[in-house]
């Protein structure tokens, strides 16, 4: 017996879009609004824990490995790590935020003072927040997963 | 029976609970810091200098940025330990 009941798997496969939706909004925004990489990346990781307390861990564990999220929290390790060191490379310093004022990517400056917030702002606070978002989902959700795997019952494991 | 483990424990216990306690007493009063430039200096320069609107975000992820990276290696490391241990739970 694997999960919860259809009430609970139907309901939880409700919320699960809106949950993470709003996770990817809080990182994104991350740079404008109360918030971040490590806050979004919570949020939807408990939204995938929530899918995975009414579906049961054998039935995630067919569909996502978590070599795969391993690999995910890896990569979104080596992304910030690479962005501190081209701070170094194109900057001056380590984590110089090297895409200010380039106009470019992210790189717009707001006028100061209170204002309208504009997305396209921030230098590399935005891709650093994507690149620890990306690292606590897929770690998160790892840990859960694994633990959840690990403590499922004898007649589950049949 | 008081052993002599049981008084060794309570002494260091009250040891540090006093450390606890005095710091508590001498600190100074929630928001009047004793030096203000930092703060201020932030506050004034962060919008322009790192072009992000949520001053905590660009102090979190640029002027202290050190500290950012201290936190990923704990939860990669808390991560990389959690799923070494059971991963050997499998079977």
């Amino acid at each position: 017996m694997s999960g919860m009941s259809k009430i609970v798997k139907t309901i939880s496969g409700i919320a699960f879009p809106f949950i993470t939706i709003y996770g990817l909004y809080v990182i994104a925004h991350g740079h404008l609004t109360p918030g971040g990489g490590f806050q979004g990346g919570a949020i939807v990781a408990s939204g995938c824990a929530m899918v995975l307390v009414s579906y049961g861990s054998i039935w995630i564990m067919d569909r996502v490995k978590e070599k795969n999220l391993s690999i995910l929290e890896s990569l979104g390790a080596i992304c910030f790590i690479l962005l501190a060191i081209l701070g170094l490379g194109f900057g001056t310093v380590f984590f110089n935020n090297f895409l200010v004022g380039t106009n470019s990517l992210f790189g717009v400056v707001p006028a100061a003072g209170s204002g309208l917030a504009d997305i396209n702002t921030g230098g590399v606070i935005p891709l650093m927040n994507f690149a620890v978002g990306l690292k606590v989902i897929a770690g998160l959700f790892g840990i859960v997963l694994v633990m959840a795997y690990a403590s499922r019952t004898k007649e589950e494991k049949k | 029976m008081i052993s002599r483990r049981d008084i060794a424990a309570v002494l260091s216990f009250s040891i540090v609970a006093m450390f606890f306690i005095f710091g508590a007493l001498i600190i100074h009063p929630f928001g009047t810091p004793d030096e203000t430039g930092m703060d201020d200096n932030i506050i004034t320069n962060a919008q322009t200098e790192t072009g992000a609107n949520n001053a905590v975000t660009s102090v979190v992820f640029d002027y202290r940025g050190f500290d950012t990276l201290g936190e990923a290696t704990i939860l990669f490391t808390a991560v990389a330990a959690v799923i070494m241990v059971f991963r050997r739970l499998k079977k």
